[in-house]
């Protein structure tokens, strides 16, 4: 049977305490959990640390992260701080 | 982990990933800065810089316990408000520089993490003026400071950094490594996520820099050599001297170690030096001194006398000085471990050698250069600009300062247009990789986006071409004050001369130059040279067929040119532009060039080729150059009515040749394929004609002018692998050019019309278009088809019915070669097709194993080359 994936949207005022958000909802994701980023236009470390417990925490709770929406600019950070590999990502 | 992390602890290796980790995601966080970003952080820092100039000299010069504060602040402020002005306006990040003519446009793109190392020298002026370039360039920054000088950098990285988060910048750019150790260094300079490692200090940093295996910018010591001339302004020369080797008290290491003086104004620069504050050592002293400020096991200067005062130095070896005295002014002989003080000395002690002439000087220069200054800095003062180019060649030094103070002129910017800096690049003579003043660009990857660039073309022909039967009366509207003709003996023979003559006016002088052999060898055409000179010609008429007008090119070169070596001309090349040789421009005489053919199939009338053969060496010579193109063509079918049918038949199969290699080659252009095309429909109409009716006038006025056509779009577009396989073939059968072409066509029409397995190089086609062309050529001449592939081959059918019907043979095994001869004959037919310049403008990149299988298929004959469809051939 067909499940559907938690989504919850990135606000780009407050990236850090959103992914707070989705690291609290990693319990309740049924396997999957997509993040819209499409209105994030920069990140900070702070949100790349954010990023990197989230993965940390997806992993052990073998649930899937899909970043929606990423800028190709976010996307060479994560790349840079070697994090694409830990997500899914769709535009 | 890295090899050094055994002698690191858990806990120590773990503070050292933290220090990577954040500044790794500070830099990947800065990527996303544009230049007016990066731009508004980089001036509040150097502001906030500016403000502590004197704190953080004071600061320095307490830890340190080296320098002087007045010199140190202003150390500070090249470091912030120079480099800022150099660096303010400079882009760093997106498009740095565009060359729209070039089609190249460059980009920049950050390093990363920059592990630095600073030097107790320079400590502070060396983290401002790094931070400034980091954040400019959008790099983080892990500082490793000397331990002695760790406070003050430390502070210095603080001020920094609070100045550039605070505007933009991301947590993290910097970090000061706190109570570190060798292996701390060690461990980052080999971790994988630095970047780059930058180590301004001393020769023990800057091997460890290079040994990593990282990249590094490692700029290291110097041994700066001054030549003070006679001809100097010694009162500027000696202030400048006593201003730079005493600023800092001589810490920079671009300050002066050795002033080599000539002798005629040795005792007036000593004397200025004494009275300006110097002390002049004597002979004793001068040896006591080199014992003790420079260590006598290593020959390097004692750590102890680094930026300590002059009067501290003499208190060193018990000398009594003036109070007053800054600068300790030794006298030596020679230069080398004998003579210690030669060497670089970081403290306010100045060698000086009296030289006995500027040869004696320069040398002395050289040695002080190459006893641990190479590439480092160098200085001279003189008016004399002949010694001042002499001594930059001489000296190997990545800064020559000429007429002003080395340590300041050589931190750029002060006395000089040089760029600002605090990091002297010293070149592979100092083991560095680069002899610039380290500046923002070396803080980046530039990235050049470079657009395809279509060579520029050309149609280059004969300024006059004048056609059709008599067109040889425009002869007389030539002037020319003493002509010769140039021919073989058949055409004098048949009266072809005269009818030439009759055209030229009576008061020209004519002279008849007669080429013996059907291939003219270098020692003919040099008897046809003697005879331009002899009389002193302004005109040369070649009349005869490709052989003779090429002979005449060649006189016509010798002629104007004498000094033109047909050897080293003859040299390969790729690109006729980009070629090696260039033609001579210059001309000893003039004399106009006039080509009547008397074949129908060279066209040499109007190309920029010449072949000649050097018998002496066993081979033929091959010029190309737009220089030997005749000035006038005439292409009159009067020359070759009486042409023989054999003849007829293998010239106009050359001509087909040319029009279809040039057509299909990988310089063709709309100019050539008109050309090609119209050739190659005037052969199929009239050769079948000329051949049989020989004195049909118009198939053999199209003919004639179908050559000179085709010759025109291979004289600038070339031709291609049948002219190369037809050249290796001929050469070693002894077949006529134009027969060995017609054996080799069909084959190699089918080959190029294939799918290549290599193509050529082509940036001015546009996709592979051979087989299309070949296609468009068959619907020129109406031969049907539907696909591609039919219409290629109905091509290839059509040839060979050409061939038949010009009674070539069908193969080269019905010329009679044997097949053991023909392969015995093999390596040498593939080596020399392979090494012909023809191929080189073939569509595909003939292969050698290719070159084989087409002289193969050659060999068993016509009747078998045919273009599978692409389908086909992929699955073959």
């Amino acid at each position: 049977m067909a499940t559907i994936a938690e989504w919850l949207r990135i606000d780009a005022e407050r990236v850090i305490e959103g992914l707070e958000d989705a690291r609290e909802m990693l319990d309740s994701a049924n396997g999957e959990l997509v993040l819209d980023f499409s209105s994030v236009r920069r990140i900070d470390p702070g949100a790349v640390r954010a990023l990197q417990t989230l993965a940390a925490t997806a992993d052990e709770k073998t649930v899937k992260v899909v970043l929606r929406g990423v800028n190709i600019e976010i996307y060479k950070v994560l790349k840079l701080v070697k994090l694409t590999r830990r997500f899914s990502f769709v535009t | 982990m890295t090899e050094n992390a055994s002698s690191l602890s858990e806990e120590r290796i773990a503070y050292l990933e933290g220090l990577v980790n954040q500044a790794r995601t500070a830099a990947a966080v800065f990527t996303q800065c544009t230049q007016e970003d990066v731009d508004r952080i980089v001036k509040p820092m150097v502001l906030a810089g500016l403000e502590q100039v004197q704190n953080l000299a004071r600061l320095a010069i307490e830890e340190t316990k080296l320098g002087v504060l007045e010199d140190k602040v202003l150390k500070n402020l090249v470091a912030t408000e120079f480099v800022y002005n150099y660096v303010k306006d400079k882009r760093t990040v997106g498009i740095v520089r565009e060359f729209p003519e070039r089609g190249l446009v460059e980009l920049a793109e950050p390093i990363g993490v920059i592990f630095s190392l600073i030097p107790i020298t320079n400590p502070t002026s060396t983290v401002l003026f790094k931070c400034i370039m980091a954040v400019k360039t959008r790099n983080a920054v892990i500082f490793s400071p000397h331990p002695k000088a760790w406070r003050c950098c430390s502070e210095a990285v603080r001020i920094m950094y609070e100045a550039a988060v605070k505007h933009g910048a991301p947590e993290g750019i910097f970090t000061c490594l706190e109570s570190h150790t060798l292996e701390d260094n060690a461990y980052l300079m080999q971790h994988k996520d630095i970047g780059l490692i930058d180590a301004t200090g001393g020769p023990n940093a800057v091997k460890a820099a290079y040994s990593s295996g990282k990249p590094a910018l490692g700029v290291g010591p110097g041994n700066t050599p001054v030549y003070l001339e006679k001809t100097a302004d010694v009162g500027m020369a000696v202030v400048d001297i006593i201003t730079s080797k005493t600023f800092d008290n001589g810490t920079i290491c671009a300050s002066e170690q050795t002033v080599v003086i000539d002798d005629e104004i040795y005792d007036l620069v000593l004397k200025k030096f004494a009275e300006l504050g110097a002390h002049v050592c004597n002979e004793k002293e001068t040896e006591l001194l080199g014992r003790t400020v420079i260590d006598p096991s290593t020959g390097f200067m004692q750590p102890l006398a680094v930026g300590q005062k002059a009067t501290d130095i003499a208190r060193m070896i018990g000398l009594r000085v003036n109070p007053n005295t800054k600068l300790l002014i030794a006298p030596i002989q020679g230069v080398g471990r004998e003579h210690p003080l030669s060497v670089e000395k970081l403290f306010p002690v100045l060698s000086v050698y009296r030289a006995k002439s500027v040869d004696e000087a320069l040398k002395v220069c050289v040695d002080v250069n190459h006893a641990g200054g190479l590439g480092h800095t160098a200085v001279i003062f003189s008016r004399n600009d002949e010694t001042i180019r002499r001594f930059g060649e001489v000296i190997n030094a990545g800064r020559i300062i000429v007429n002003s103070p080395g340590s300041i002129g050589a931190l750029g910017g002060v006395y000089n247009d040089m760029v600002p800096t605090f990091s002297f690049g010293c070149g592979t003579g100092g083991g560095n990789s680069t002899t610039d003043n380290i500046n923002v660009y070396h803080y980046l990857n530039i990235k050049r986006v470079a657009r395809r660039t279509p060579a520029h073309m050309w149609f280059r022909v004969p300024s006059q071409i004048y056609f059709n039967m008599n067109a040889v009366e425009n002869v007389r509207r030539l002037p020319s004050r003493s002509t010769i003709i140039v021919t073989n003996p058949p055409l004098e023979q048949f009266g072809l001369v005269d009818i030439v003559r009759r055209y030229i006016p009576p008061e020209t002088h004519v002279h008849v130059s007669v080429i013996p052999d059907a291939e003219p060898e270098v020692s003919v055409v040099m008897q046809g040279v003697e005879a331009l000179n002899f009389y002193k010609a302004d005109q040369i008429i070649a009349l005869g067929g490709g052989s003779v007008i090429d002979a005449a090119k060649i006189m016509k070169l010798k002629y104007e040119s004498p000094q033109a070596d047909l050897e080293e001309l003859a040299a390969p090349f790729l690109d006729l532009r980009k070629r090696v040789i260039d033609f001579p421009s210059e001309k000893v005489n003039r004399a106009r060039l006039i080509a009547i053919s008397t074949t129908s199939g060279t066209g040499s009338e109007v190309t920029p080729f010449a072949v000649l053969t050097d018998k002496e060496r066993g081979r033929k010579v091959t010029l190309a150059d737009y220089s030997l193109t005749p000035d006038v063509a005439i292409v009159d079918p009067q020359f070759v009515m009486s042409m023989p049918k054999g003849l007829t038949a293998d010239t106009g199969v050359d001509c087909l040749t040319h029009a279809l290699e040039a057509g299909v080659s990988i310089y063709a252009s709309a100019y050539t394929d008109s050309n090609a095309m119209q050739a190659i429909r005037l052969v199929f109409k009239y050769l079948p004609i000329a051949y049989e009716q020989p004195q049909n006038e118009e198939a053999r006025t199209m003919m004639h002018n179908a050559a000179c056509i085709a010759a025109m779009a291979f004289a600038n577009a070339s031709v291609g692998v049948n002219h190369a396989l037809a050249h290796a073939f001929g050469a070693r059968f002894h077949v006529a050019h134009g027969r060995a072409n017609a054996l080799m066509l069909p084959h190699v029409i089918a080959y190029n019309a294939a799918v290549p397995s290599k193509f050529m190089p082509s940036p001015n086609q546009r996709g592979y278009t051979a087989h299309q062309k070949y296609a468009l050529v068959s619907d020129l001449l109406g031969l049907g088809g539907h696909t591609i592939e039919e219409k290629v081959n109905n091509l290839v059918t059509a040839i060979e019915r050409l061939l038949d019907q010009l009674a070539f043979p069908r193969s080269i095994a019905a010329m009679g070669i044997s097949k053991e001869d023909f392969a015995l004959a093999m390596p040498e037919l593939v080596k020399n097709a392979f090494d012909d310049p023809s191929g080189r403008s073939n569509p595909r990149m003939p292969l050698v194993s290719e070159l084989e299988e087409l002289f193969w298929s050659a060999y068993k004959g016509r009747g078998l080359a045919k273009v599978a469809s692409a389908s086909q051939q992929r699955t073959s």
